[in-house]
């Protein structure tokens, strides 16, 4: 099977027909009979004690079903990865997206209308806003019963000694960056419908990106409710946007089922725009403090990071981006000695959760920015300096990564070259070059017990195929990837595959879509079911044709000897004869795919992935001195991706990613004042339009990644990792000033502009 | 207090009973169910509500029902032909790779119709300004342009 006919094609998306037509069916979408309309109540203030809460006026208004509280919630029951998170809260209220009641109504109309009765008095008190006053001895406690602002998530890393490296460096710089927090904006907002049958089984419809664990979530759910030992079947509606916002479970969801216990009805939330912004999680703040270290030749000696994080008043995934950052921290280019510290901070703030990247970016913020004042600071080209440095294959990190493929060479020769980096770098005239790399996981990673997905392929009487796979599409296209690698094995049109995965009564189990994990987990567990049913299916055809099954091949469907031309048959035809035969049988396979990488050990080591994926950016800005304006001239996205399935798909995560970067670079922005969010609209948030687009080219670079199914490694988060450095150097390149705070605004870059024209 | 409206409903005639705080968005999906037309915020500021009434592209969101009124709606369902063979745009977005969740979607290929339906042979900036509206978080916007591109005339 080497010549390809549909793996490494670019194939449209098998689902790209239903959404331009309007057909699909987004959580908005899906109607329930007899369902009700759930919405919330949350939080006048960020930090407030809750007085009086009065529901009676709004029970009786006509149309309200149900009007819950804290109290009606299981005591102690809490959600998030501390359990530090009461769905409905009671007594203090520790950030404005504290939901505090709900209700449920005949229309969302009535629901609203019942919200406005609910009678709530407060008292409000102090905040914490910043998390290195939370940090103080004597700061005023946000969780009294944890004794400490600062989680007891103590982040830790340290490989080889950092301090006689330093001592034997011959340059070191020594800087601090901070980065904002952004928000996923999918287009499609949360929600979900809550169902329960006559014997307490839950069904939620929903659009998570974790089915499997959200399942296990509301297992949970329902003991606490006293529904000991219940079912609970999740289906996914088509979802209008991941990013990262779905990969826990939320309040609303639990309220959502509390609403259906409490009327015996369904139950639907869907957030609107304005609680898609304030009460969903973005991707953390930072406050990085970094030093790096090069000998004489310019080799990367040490690495040093100390960084806090603001938790917010709650803890889900966010707080365990650390882990992930540790990976550029310790692997991006070759560093031999490595420390890193991060603390993440109780504030009375919004909470925060995973958001493509995981941590990468902010990371790499830092690196790459610093990285780039070390390289000046030695003299050396900052471009050929990341080449001295780059990672190879073959190499094994000082956090025990084992680099298998990578391409990372080879995609800052891309961008050199497509951006004609020597000219450019001598061309001045306040236009600038810049360049950042990216490491990130690119073949699975161990951060839950597993990191499997389990597959079941039935074949039909008409040699059409269903695919159950446990992988969650959320646009990014893993259905299409499924449906060509079976398809590439089954020697059948892709048509002819039917893919299905949203549905955990009949999916098999995935830890879900994160770690841009899914085309190399789903596709090498869809892989293995091909692999294994094409094999049953030779085996059956064989007897057929009185043929040895090693012989056989299937190619457009029809199963034919390679040795003798008269032996073959339609697939389809095969199939109904094995199957319409005294003793026949339908022919099925399952394959679960567990890839062989580790979870980390207790110094937070360990061959997290089995192969990682590199990439480099490069970008050319024009500065306008006058008014802070940045204009991007060319941008350049070169990826190491293994082999690419589809080319298609691929540079559509690039381009897409790579917006997101740029909008994180220069633009986007929750702006927070005392806990509440100021900008909660697409008005005030600069989520990038048509407008914002450069000129900009995916570049992909292959490699052979010897594990990933024919090749493939993962894509879906690095394209927006080296986006922002790779800017901030641009502009520093340009117009000799460097923004360490994201965004970078016109704002800061006239104040920075102002300030170095007041010390020359 | 409910009033009776007739309009014209992707061709078809129709007549309905709506309250005036209705927007189209609204009627739409609630009423007709037609729900390819997507909220994305309800506030005019996304456009994926995005629907043509007289050949104009606007967003059903803020658009009070009323005013529909006597006037010609096209709703995506009202794109393809009747046989289901998808527009030349629905099947550019497919096969240029111009869609990804696909919410935005069905408001990116009306603002696209609009525009094409007055303007055979868009330039790229005009391209920009139809569709300037119409926030999309996955694509990029890359392959939306070249697949908006790619149905006008003389390509
Ligand atoms: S939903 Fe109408 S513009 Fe956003
Ligand atoms: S395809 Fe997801 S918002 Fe455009």
């Amino acid at each position: 099977m080497d010549n390809f006919t549909i793996v490494g094609q670019k194939i449209p998306k098998i689902d790209a027909p239903v959404k331009a037509t309007g057909d699909a069916l987004y959580i908005q979408d899906i109607k329930v009979s007899g369902m009700l309309h759930g919405k919330i109540l949350y939080s006048k203030y960020p930090h407030a004690r809750i007085l009086k809460l009065d529901t009676s006026k709004a029970e009786t208004l006509p149309g309200v079903r149900a009007v819950v509280t804290a109290a009606d919630m299981p005591p102690n029951f809490r959600i998030g990865v501390m359990k530090d998170n009461p769905p409905l809260k009671s007594g203090k209220t520790k950030s404005i997206r504290d939901e505090i009641a709900a209700v449920a109504a005949i229309s969302t109309e009535v629901a609203e209308e019942a919200l406005s009765l609910i009678e709530v008095e407060y008292e409000e008190l102090p905040g914490i806003f910043d998390p290195i006053e939370a940090m103080q001895e004597g700061a005023t406690l946000i969780h009294e019963e944890v004794k400490s602002n600062i989680l007891k998530m103590p982040w830790k890393l340290v490989c080889g000694d950092v301090e006689t490296a330093k001592k034997d460096s011959a340059h070191i710089v020594e800087d601090t960056f901070s980065t904002q927090w952004v928000t996923h904006c999918c287009m499609g907002t949360s929600g979900c419908i809550a169902q329960l049958d006559a014997s307490n089984n839950l069904t939620l419809y929903s659009n998570t990106q974790i089915p499997s664990l959200a399942q296990n979530d509301f297992i949970e759910a329902l003991n606490a409710f006293g529904y000991k030992n219940r079912r609970v079947r999740i289906i996914q509606s088509v979802i209008g946007g991941g990013f990262g916002s779905k990969l826990d479970t939320y309040a609303y969801e639990y309220i959502a089922i509390l609403l259906a216990i409490k009327t015996r009805k369904p139950v639907k939330i869907i957030f609107s725009r304005e609680e898609e912004f304030f009460a969903t999680s973005p991707r953390q703040c930072t406050i990085t403090k970094i030093s790096q270290g090069c000998d004489k030749e310019g080799r990367l000696t040490f690495r040093e990071i100390e960084m806090i994080l603001d938790n917010g008043a709650y803890t889900s995934w966010g707080a365990t981006t650390p882990s992930v950052m540790m990976l550029p921290i310790s692997s991006l280019y070759k560093v031999p000695n490595i420390k890193y510290v991060a603390k993440c901070v109780y504030t009375n703030n919004t909470y925060c959760q995973a958001m493509r990247g995981y941590g990468n970016p902010q990371a790499t913020f830092a690196i790459e920015s610093s990285l780039d004042q070390l390289a000046e600071k030695a003299g050396i080209d900052p471009l050929e300096f990341r080449i001295r440095n780059s990672n190879e294959p073959g190499e094994i990190t000082p956090q025990r990564f084992k680099i298998t493929s990578c391409g990372m060479k080879e995609c800052i020769d891309e961008v050199a070259k497509r951006l004609a980096w020597k000219t450019k770098k001598e061309h001045k005239g306040n236009r600038g070059v810049g360049i950042a790399s990216l490491i990130h996981v690119g073949g699975g990673a161990r951060v839950y017990k597993s990191d499997g997905c389990g597959t079941i392929i039935k074949m039909d009487d008409f040699g059409k195929v269903d695919v159950f796979t446990g992988a969650s599409d959320i646009g990014q296209g893993s259905d299409t990837v499924i449906a060509q690698i079976v398809a590439e094995v089954l020697g059948i049109p892709i048509e002819d595959v039917n893919v299905v995965n949203n549905d955990t009564d009949i999916c098999p189990w995935d830890v879900g879509v994160h770690a841009s994990r899914t085309t190399f987990v789903a596709g090498n567990a869809a892989l293995g079911a091909a692999k294994k049913i094409r094999e049953q299916i030779l085996e059956a055809a064989g007897k057929l044709l009185e043929e040895e099954p090693s012989f056989l091949d299937i190619k457009n469907s029809i199963i034919y000897s390679t040795k003798d031309k008269e032996k073959s048959t339609p697939l389809g035809k095969a199939l109904r004869k094995i199957h319409y035969t005294l003793g026949g049988k339908m022919l099925m396979a399952e394959y679960f795919y567990d890839p062989a990488n580790e979870n980390f050990d207790r110094e937070f080591k360990g061959n997290l992935s089995v192969s990682y994926a590199y990439g480099a950016h490069g970008v050319e800005v024009e500065v306008d001195k006058e008014t802070g304006q940045v204009k991007i001239l060319n941008y350049i996205a070169a990826h190491d991706v293994g082999k690419p399935i589809n080319p298609l798909l691929l540079e559509g995560q690039i381009y897409g990613g790579g917006l997101q970067g740029i909008g994180y670079a220069l633009g986007e922005k929750m702006i927070y004042k005392n806990g509440r969010l100021m900008n909660g609209n697409f008005l005030d948030y600069k989520m990038p339009t048509v407008k914002d687009v450069p000129p900009v080219q995916a570049v992909i670079v292959e490699t052979d990644e010897k594990d990933g199914p024919f090749g493939a490694k993962g894509i879906g988060e690095p394209g927006l990792v080296p986006t922002a450095p790779a800017i901030a150097n641009a502009i520093y390149d340009a117009v000799g000033v460097r923004i360490k705070d994201l965004p970078i605004t016109p704002e800061k870059i006239l104040k920075a502009l102002k300030e170095k024209q007041g010390r020359t | 207090m409910k009033y009776e409206i007739s309009f014209l409903l992707n061709n078809d005639k129709v007549t309905v009973e709506v309250d005036p705080v209705w927007t189209l968005l609204y009627t739409l999906r609630e009423v007709f169910g037609l729900t390819g037309t997507k909220e994305g915020c309800g506030y005019g500021e996304c456009g994926a509500c995005t629907v043509i009434i007289d050949g104009q592209a606007v967003n059903s969101c803020i658009f009070p029902i009323l005013e529909v009124e006597g006037r010609h709606v096209t709703t995506i369902e009202g794109v393809a032909s009747k046989d289901g063979t998808m527009h030349p745009l629905q099947k550019a977005f497919v096969n240029e790779g111009a869609i990804q969740c696909g919410f935005c979607t069905p408001g990116m290929i009306m603002s696209a119709k609009a525009l094409l339906d007055a303007k055979e042979n868009p330039t790229e900036d005009e391209i920009k300004d139809a569709i300037e509206g119409n926030l999309c978080r996955c694509t990029g916007y890359v392959r939306i342009i070249d697949a908006i591109k790619s149905v006008s005339k003389g390509r």
